[in-house]
């Protein structure tokens, strides 16, 4: 496999003009995701963990070694570490539920950023509601990224988590994860990073990184919907308590005791997202296959290329401009309101994304009720750069712009 | 789809330069609206005279093409007109705007509903419509005196 032909392997780019600039959003699948679920569901199907057939034995099979692929992709200690969710939301929803259940009290405080996403947010604002926790924001800087003075500043005796994006959504900003842990963990407190926007475009190593919780969507990376990692520190999943009960996450069940699963089965109830998982193999198998490396490569290219394309175009105001950038633009243009820039670019069928894009809070700091946002996957071309910047150029024209 | 029908000259010309876009002197009845997915605000100031007549109608507020058109348009076709006239006038609108191929209402002139119809074209854009319904929407909570803000997330 290589990166010039890689539109290929999608599907919905055969015989399509589409542009795809949207993977921020979700990202599209390769063939081998596709067949993989349907040859799953076609020949192989069966419910994990429960029966002793065949059929059931080698889905559990499957089922563990997307784990282990995980795993090792992201570099964790264990593959007890790895815990299938419903999506990253449910991922945080996890951490914030039985982190704040267990260790939060009134008063203590939860760090987070400006540039969250909802998902990074909401969760933990029902702690607010419910132990009267207090959540702290560490401030954009004008790069539209957050810097690490900036959330030190933020650290004080009450500071009980500190929940991170890797990678803005809006702006593209990379945060510095590693010292975000390091210094977290010189105050003895744990760190969460919502990886969502991380994972699918940076190199992934856990214990690099160091921090407590990093939560994946799937979906964005080139795999299955409804799927999700929460990776953990195994110290967090032995004492954090379980999230949701049900079947497979127990271990005994009396009238008047209930003891639960080990690791990571603890964390999963009910029935799984089987097919998906069993699936997703192929989406680290398919990155792994191009090389994480060599994304990098291609997607800074790229994203260098379009910052370089949209500055010279006058009247695109390009939202932030952070030194370290992943795979996602977002900009304004003066006269025209970004739902109407994404609905002209639409019929050139090039997608992209308008609005706040989950994330009210940055744009309410900065004072803009929307942008208009351009995300790259690994099949975006310099090819579609131009023909978003000629739509963009019509968009102009139709609002008599110059 | 094309958004040339979407984008008519005559949206164009009421987005950029939108018919009383201000406020109202001596309102007596006005009403806030949001779409929290777009960003879209609109704050609608009526002034009814003791025959329930709409003497004055104006709106602050911002957003895209879509949305200010569709107030700068409702707000000049509404002008002069009675309350139960309006009332009538916006049911009408919102029938086309979701199902309805044309507009029935008596109390439009034929030159008022080819204004309106302009804004049929958001009908082929699910995402879009709420643009062009917002400030309806609001304009009757003005009326009714309701005292929630609209939220496009409310209705369908």
């Amino acid at each position: 496999m290589n990166l010039s032909n890689i539109k290929k392997e999608f599907p919905i780019f055969n015989n399509s003009s589409l542009v795809y600039l949207d993977s921020a959003n979700s990202s599209q699948k390769p063939q081998s995701v596709i067949n993989r679920i349907n040859d799953f569901y076609s020949n192989e199907f069966s419910n994990v963990g429960r029966s002793v057939h065949a059929l059931s034995i080698a889905a559990t099979n499957n089922y563990e070694n997307t784990r282990v692929s995980v795993q090792k992709y992201i570099n964790a200690k264990s593959k007890d570490e790895i815990i299938f969710t419903k999506g990253a939301t449910e991922a945080i929803n996890l951490v914030a539920n039985t982190f704040g259940q267990k260790y939060l009290k009134e008063n203590d405080e939860i760090l987070i950023t400006e540039l969250e996403h909802h998902s990074n947010y909401v969760p933990w604002h029902y702690l607010r509601q419910i132990k009267g926790i207090k959540v702290e924001f560490a401030e954009i800087d004008q790069h539209g990224s957050v810097s690490i003075e900036n959330i030190e500043k933020k650290i004080n005796s009450k500071t009980k988590i500190i929940a991170v994006t890797h990678v803005s959504n809006v702006t593209g900003a990379i945060l510095p994860i590693k010292e975000i842990s390091q210094l977290a963990h010189s105050k003895n407190i744990p760190v969460l990073v919502d990886g969502c926007q991380g994972a699918p475009h940076l190199k992934l190593d856990m214990q690099d990184f160091d921090c407590d919780f990093y939560a994946i969507s799937c979906h964005k990376m080139y795999g299955p919907t409804g799927l999700g990692i929460l990776y953990a520190k195994k110290k967090w999943l032995e004492e954090l308590p379980p999230y949701q009960g049900g079947g497979g996450m127990i271990k005994e069940v009396k009238k008047n005791n209930i003891t639960y699963a080990d690791l990571p089965n603890k964390y999963e109830a009910g029935t799984m997202q089987t097919a998906q998982i069993v699936a997703f193999k192929e989406s680290i198998k398919f990155i792994e296959n191009l090389g994480i490396e060599n994304v990098m490569n291609h997607e800074k290219k790229l994203m260098d290329y379009a910052v370089e394309v949209l500055r010279k175009n006058n009247s695109v105001k390009l939202i932030g401009n952070p030194k370290e950038k992943s795979a996602a633009i977002s900009f304004t243009i003066e006269g025209i309101h970004p739902h109407d820039i994404a609905t002209i670019l639409d019929e050139d069928n090039v997608a992209i994304r308008a609005g706040h894009h989950c994330c009210q809070i940055f744009h309410e700091t900065l004072g803009i009720p929307a942008t208009a946002r351009a995300s790259l996957g690994i099949y975006n071309t310099k090819e579609d750069i131009d023909r978003l910047n000629s739509s963009i150029n019509k968009c102009k024209k139709i609002f008599n712009l110059k | 789809m094309n958004t040339k029908e979407l984008y008519q000259e005559i949206i164009l010309e009421h987005g950029k330069n939108p018919r009383n876009l201000r406020k109202t002197e001596n309102f007596n009845k006005d009403a806030k609206g949001h779409n929290p997915l777009c960003g879209d605000i609109v704050h609608i100031y009526l002034k009814l005279n003791e025959k329930k007549k709409l003497e004055d109608i104006s709106f602050e507020g911002s957003g895209c093409a879509i949305s200010m058109a569709s107030a700068s348009i409702m707000t000049d076709l509404v002008k002069g007109k009675e309350e139960n006239e309006v009332k009538e006038i916006i049911n009408d609108f919102l029938g086309m705007i979701k199902i309805n191929p044309e507009l029935k209402s008596k109390n439009l002139k034929d030159d008022e509903k080819t204004k309106l119809m302009c804004l049929s074209g958001v009908k082929q854009y699910p995402m879009r419509v709420k643009c062009a319904t917002l400030s309806w929407h609001t304009l009757i909570s003005a009326i009714d005196n309701k005292k929630e803000e609209i939220n496009t997330e409310k209705f369908d």
